[in-house]
């Protein structure tokens, strides 16, 4: 059974452009296509991992998921139903539903709040409870995520480690009592001693709680471990997806390849028409239409940056590639 | 544990009592200013129990001459004017009223200027807009013409000098605590309140004011000196409330008599209470400062 359903997603962002520039020639603004076209179907208590390079738009589509940026284009389905334009009441329940843990434990917790207030806003903000319930509730949560409340309950963000304040993130979402949880990356900003009791804390309160995930990371050794599917993304756009251990074992797609490391990226030397290989790739400012792994891709043909390949969802576990070359690609790879 | 609780409230009430004594103690000068207001506010509060005259009062030395124009002395602490009014109680009672302006007219320019600068930080594009414009427009107001229309509509009454003043002086606590609602506003913590539910309301009053405050009690000091400052002004212009003696007012009277070269103590009490009643302020809140700007915060 399907949880949550992002059909055909985009975001654009418009570059407004200089004043001379739009005014007096006349320019059409330019758009940062930060994503394109994404459908993702994630099951019950499933765990959905998104892996790809930085500003490939994982925390835009996070946003997007947990509200917090209007989708330009496509549709967020929540049991069926979508989610877009509700307002009011029809909107609390999704709100609730669907939780977000941020990256950044440093910047992400209010430094005037106490710990047990940072966990009891969402409670309070949506009134899920009386004053009195949503405390206790707050209290146990804090207990639940390794954070004893009769300590931690009173203490302000600056009185705590980068560890436990990430657990006060936690506490805040799960306090919900959330359907979803979405997590950007959030281990990337602790220190590497700690990584490992916070993942195991998601782990445990995931198999306890029985909630669905959308697990974003660009670690694959530890979204293999933890995702049962995964999802690689390439400048906004799908470029593969299947069960984890399939698209880490035997990945399908040019891109996953180079980033698995199975077949390295081609020597940017040799291929000088092709930009931004090593360092930092490129924004996707006003892309052509299709594959925008192409400009990068040993295999691509004329065809490939013309057409854009959608890939078959549902929540079956079916391993697929957004490539039409496949077929070329394994010829050449055996 | 919920008793436990209750006394672990209580010890970070004192904690914050305690950062406040802190804060007025860091340095001589906030010091020194904190002691100078509260001596004021006692006399305010006190006043008429205080004053030996009627502010208005023609008094008579012991040898039952008429008091007119003494120089400080055992009788007449801060000498007398030339109708024989008492200034040491005219002082005392103007500290009340000059205390109750700055008071009324910092507060209240101090809350139109943090919701107006929270609103217009926090949803930008055309509320941001329609609201810095007024503000802009008042920006251009001179000061001076504003109040003697002012004035010259309503007539010279307490509450519209107050509101004279306030319409003056929140411009600026708008603006600058716009400016910190716009850079809080895109504080990842902010990001999780919206994506737990937090509706606008509460992410303006309880997200972003709080982490205003410290900058919002520098500029409420600020606007209290600067409300004094006005009412002296505008009193010493002759568009103070008739009925009430302020510190301004007593200069404008002194003014008025023509004896300005003669009676320096009749210049000299109300001069020196506004000038050591706004340096009090400016210091305390100078200490405030360094609270409300995070570079200087040692956590
Ligand atoms: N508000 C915005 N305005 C304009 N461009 C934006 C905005 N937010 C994101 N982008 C652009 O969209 C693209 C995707 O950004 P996003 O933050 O989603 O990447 P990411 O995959 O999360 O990267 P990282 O791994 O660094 O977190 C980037 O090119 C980024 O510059
Ligand atoms: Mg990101």
């Amino acid at each position: 059974m399907v949880v949550l359903e992002l059909d055909r997603l985009s975001c654009h962002f418009e570059l407004t452009p200089g004043f001379v520039d739009r005014v007096i020639k006349r320019k059409p603004p330019s758009y940062i296509k930060a994503v394109e076209r994404l459908s993702i179907a994630i099951g019950e208590k499933e765990i959905l991992g998104i892996a790809g390079e930085s500003g490939c738009g994982k925390s835009t589509t996070c946003s997007m998921v947990s509200g917090l940026l209007d989708p330009t284009e496509g549709d967020i389905r929540f049991r069926g139903k979508s989610i877009l334009g509700l307002r009011g009441d029809a909107i609390k329940d999704y709100r609730r539903s669907v939780q977000m843990i941020f990256q950044d434990p440093y910047e992400s917790l209010n430094p005037r709040f106490r710990t047990v207030d940072i966990v009891a806003e969402g409670p309070r903000a949506l009134e899920l409870w009386d004053a009195n319930e949503i405390e206790q509730r707050s209290l146990a949560m804090l207990d639940a995520v390794g954070l004893p409340s009769g300590k931690y309950a009173e203490r302000f963000p600056h009185e705590l480690s980068g560890g436990e304040r990430q657990r006060v993130g936690i506490a805040s979402a799960l306090v919900m009592e959330p359907e979803v949880i979405i997590a950007d990356e959030p281990l990337s900003m602790l220190d590497v001693s700690i990584r490992a009791g916070i993942l195991d804390l998601l782990r445990e309160m995931q198999a306890e709680r029985g909630f669905s995930s959308l697990y974003v990371s660009h670690d694959l050794s530890i979204l293999g471990n933890v995702a049962d599917r995964l999802l690689i993304m390439y400048l906004g756009q799908a470029m593969e997806i299947g069960p984890a251990e399939e698209v880490i074992r035997n990945p399908k797609h040019p891109y996953t390849r180079a980033l698995i490391g199975a077949v390295p990226i081609p020597d940017p030397r040799s291929r000088r028409a092709i930009p931004n290989i090593r360092g930092d790739i490129s924004k996707p400012i006003d892309p052509p239409p299709g594959c925008r792994f192409a400009p990068r891709c040993p295999y691509a043909d004329a065809s490939c940056s013309n057409t854009f390949i959608e890939m078959e969802t549902g929540a079956g576990t079916l391993h697929q590639a957004a490539c039409h070359r496949l077929a070329e690609i394994d010829n050449a790879g055996s | 544990m919920s008793s436990s609780r209750t006394s672990q409230r209580f010890r970070k009430l004192r904690l914050a009592l305690r950062e406040h004594y802190r804060i007025i103690n860091s340095n001589k000068l906030s010091q020194f200013g904190f002691w100078v207001i509260i001596l004021f506010t006692l006399v305010a509060i006190f006043a008429p129990w205080i004053a030996p005259h009627d502010p208005w009062e023609m008094t008579y030395d012991s040898n039952g001459n008429f008091a007119s124009l003494r120089p400080p002395s055992w009788e007449f602490p801060m000498g007398t004017t030339h109708l024989g009014y008492d200034l040491f109680s005219q002082l005392i009672l103007a500290t009340r009223t000059t205390l109750l302006i700055g008071v009324v007219s910092g507060f209240i320019s101090i809350v139109i200027g943090a919701n107006v600068g929270l609103i217009a930080g926090y949803y930008g594009g055309k509320i941001d807009e329609v609201l810095m414009r007024i503000t802009d427009i008042l920006y251009g107001m001179p000061f001076l013409p504003f109040i003697i229309v002012l004035i010259a509509l309503f007539g010279r009454q307490l509450e519209f000098i107050i509101l004279a003043i306030v319409l003056i002086i929140w411009r600026t606590s708008a603006r600058v605590i716009r400016a910190q609602a716009m850079s809080i506003k895109q504080r990842q913590y902010i990001q999780m309140a919206k994506a737990r539910g937090a509706s606008d309301l509460r992410i303006i009053y309880r997200h972003i004011l709080p982490n205003v405050l410290p900058l919002l009690l520098l500029y409420a000091a600020f606007n209290i000196a600067w409300s004094i400052i006005t009412e002296a002004s505008a009193s010493f212009l002759g568009f103070g409330d008739g009925e009430t003696v302020s510190w301004g007012g007593m200069l404008y009277e002194l003014w008025l008599s023509g004896k300005t070269r003669v009676a320096w103590w009749w210049f000299a009490s109300p001069s020196v209470c506004i000038i050591l009643l706004v340096t009090s302020l400016v210091f305390v809140s100078r200490a405030y400062e360094e609270v409300a700007n995070p570079r200087l915060r040692k956590r």
